[in-house]
């Protein structure tokens, strides 16, 4: 039975790791781009929930409604004022600069909200569970996963469907073909660093929520985007969503087995497996 | 009057100047073929106009007006659709979705979905496979529809022979006529000067970033053509 709950317990985790990593997914697909902040655009969604609970009152919930259009403004102005001189350059500068801004906002959180851990209190939801039989199933996880999943459709419907997804897929795989047909290229880069930092968010509160968190959190969080992003295979939205669950499964699983050793470590094992037997991941495009 | 003026033009890829002083122009409803060796700038040229490479010097007018300012989506938005070298079909979409790309600026006119697989039967039939898994003729056809969806005013093709079998080229050369007989004019560059000239009113030859030849395609003798071709002197 604590293998069934494991494994529950294993997917559960999946969807927030899938969350976290879409905006990551997203940032690459359409336009190459490795953004090392990442996790701390996480963190930071965490704080200003936090600040807007202590300010205004309530559950951390309502801060989303006001957090994701925050989010997409936030991806916004960092495509305009960072991202768009990163487009299409050795990955190498990407790398760099975007370290740099990691280090600049993990700079600026511990300014304001000093080096302290933070929670954000969600009551009895976080305790609150399901029992099916012997098995019980955490809530606050469920919903976690719930809504992680409901983003990740959405995302596909978006792409799958509307013209403006086409024009994304269009000018993922040729930018300047893309422009040919009148696709303005950076405005869809735009609104794709506006859907990754509104989704980091999203997973930045829903993470908070069950963990606390400090202003150098970040850079753990990425790795866990980035284990599901390869994990899954780069560019696909489901493979991402298959490789954060993988990712916690093997979390919980490994934890489950061998429990002297840190769960995280099963994680980082199975990523580094995929890397040498399946580089382009579970369900990579096997080009390039 | 002219629907395009390209008026002493300088293309740089870089430090590699591409084009000299160019001038060239296409009347309204013309089809026009630029013909030349490799590497005498006839990509650059189309490129040029289609916006995606910049010019230096000199003007490149669309219906009276200096496209300079203007980048590549929104010359696209205006009517200029170029099919380009290599076709740079998008591989992860479908052959349907690749044409609806093509009419992303919505543009009013006659090609539209069912009308571009009346002329492209082959295409209906491969609608929803993935672009990827077309072969070379399939690819092109699917370029030249994509950019007609688009409802061009100008519609400029590059190369539309390269790597594809002399039966192949010729059906798509018979789609030229229907282009333009729904109100297209067509600049056509192409290595393959028999059926560039074939489909064209006026004919151009170019050389090393220049025009070396002009004239209606009908009147262009063989040795004239072959010494602008290759850049040797005429002897007569």
């Amino acid at each position: 039975m604590n293998w069934i709950m494991a494994a529950i317990g294993g997917v559960l985790l999946g969807g927030l790791y899938a969350l976290y990593a879409t905006g990551l997914s997203v940032s690459f697909g359409v336009m190459r781009l490795i953004n090392l902040a990442h996790g701390d655009l996480a963190v930071t969604a965490a704080f200003l929930s936090s600040t807007l609970v202590l300010t205004a009152g309530g559950s951390p919930f309502w801060t989303i409604l006001v957090l994701i259009p925050v989010g997409f403004g936030v991806g916004v102005l960092l495509q305009k004022v960072v991202f768009d001189r990163l487009v299409g350059v050795d990955p190498a500068l990407q790398i760099v600069a975007t370290f740099g801004l990691s280090i600049v906002i993990q700079n600026a959180l511990l300014k304001v909200y000093t080096a302290d851990r933070r929670a954000l209190d969600i009551g009895s939801l976080k305790t609150k569970s399901f029992s099916i039989g012997e098995v019980s199933v955490g809530a606050f996880p469920l919903l976690r996963f719930v809504v992680a999943v409901l983003v990740l459709v959405s995302l596909s419907l978006f792409l799958g469907r509307t013209s403006t997804g086409r024009a994304f897929r269009a000018t993922s795989d040729d930018p300047e073909a893309a422009r040919l047909m009148g696709i303005n290229s950076r405005a869809i880069y735009v609104i794709a660093s506006g859907i990754a930092v509104s989704t980091v968010f999203l997973a930045g509160i829903f993470s908070g929520a069950q963990t606390n968190f400090a202003s150098s959190d970040g850079p753990g969080l990425l790795i866990f985007a980035f284990e599901a992003v390869i994990i899954g295979g780069l560019g696909s939205l489901w493979g991402t969503l298959a490789g954060g669950i993988a990712l916690g499964l093997a979390q919980t699983l490994g934890a489950e087995q061998f429990t002297d050793w840190p769960a995280q470590l099963f994680g980082h094992v199975l990523f580094l497996i995929v890397l040498a037997v399946r580089p382009n991941g579970l369900f990579g495009r096997a080009e390039t | 009057m002219a629907l395009l003026e390209i008026d002493a033009i300088d293309a740089f890829y870089g430090d590699f100047q591409a084009l000299f002083g160019l001038s060239l122009s296409v009347d309204e409803g013309q089809a026009v073929a630029v013909i030349g060796a490799n590497g005498a700038g006839k990509s650059t040229l189309l490129k040029a106009v289609a916006g995606s490479v910049p010019t230096r010097s000199g003007r490149v007018l669309y219906d009276g007006t200096d496209l300079a300012d203007l980048p590549s989506h929104r010359r696209a938005a205006t009517g200029i659709s170029l099919v380009p070298e290599g076709r740079r079909i998008f591989s992860s979409l479908s052959v349907e979705e690749n044409l609806l790309v093509g009419a992303f600026s919505e543009r009013p006119g006659p090609w539209t979905l069912p009308k571009i697989y009346e002329t492209f039967p082959l295409l209906e039939r491969l609608a929803k496979r993935s672009a990827a898994r077309l072969s070379g003729g399939e690819q092109q056809a699917l370029a030249i529809g994509r950019a007609l969806m688009n409802n061009p005013r100008l519609l400029l093709l590059d190369e539309v022979s390269l790597g594809l079998a002399p039966g192949v080229v010729k059906s798509l050369y018979a789609v030229i006529p229907i282009i333009r007989d729904n109100g297209t004019t067509v600049l056509i560059v192409e290595q393959d000067v028999n059926q560039a000239l074939a489909a064209s009113d006026m004919a151009h030859c170019m050389l090393e970033g220049k025009v070396s030849l002009s004239g209606r395609a009908s009147e262009l003798s063989r040795a004239a053509i072959s010494a602008a071709y290759f850049g040797s002197e005429v002897h007569t």
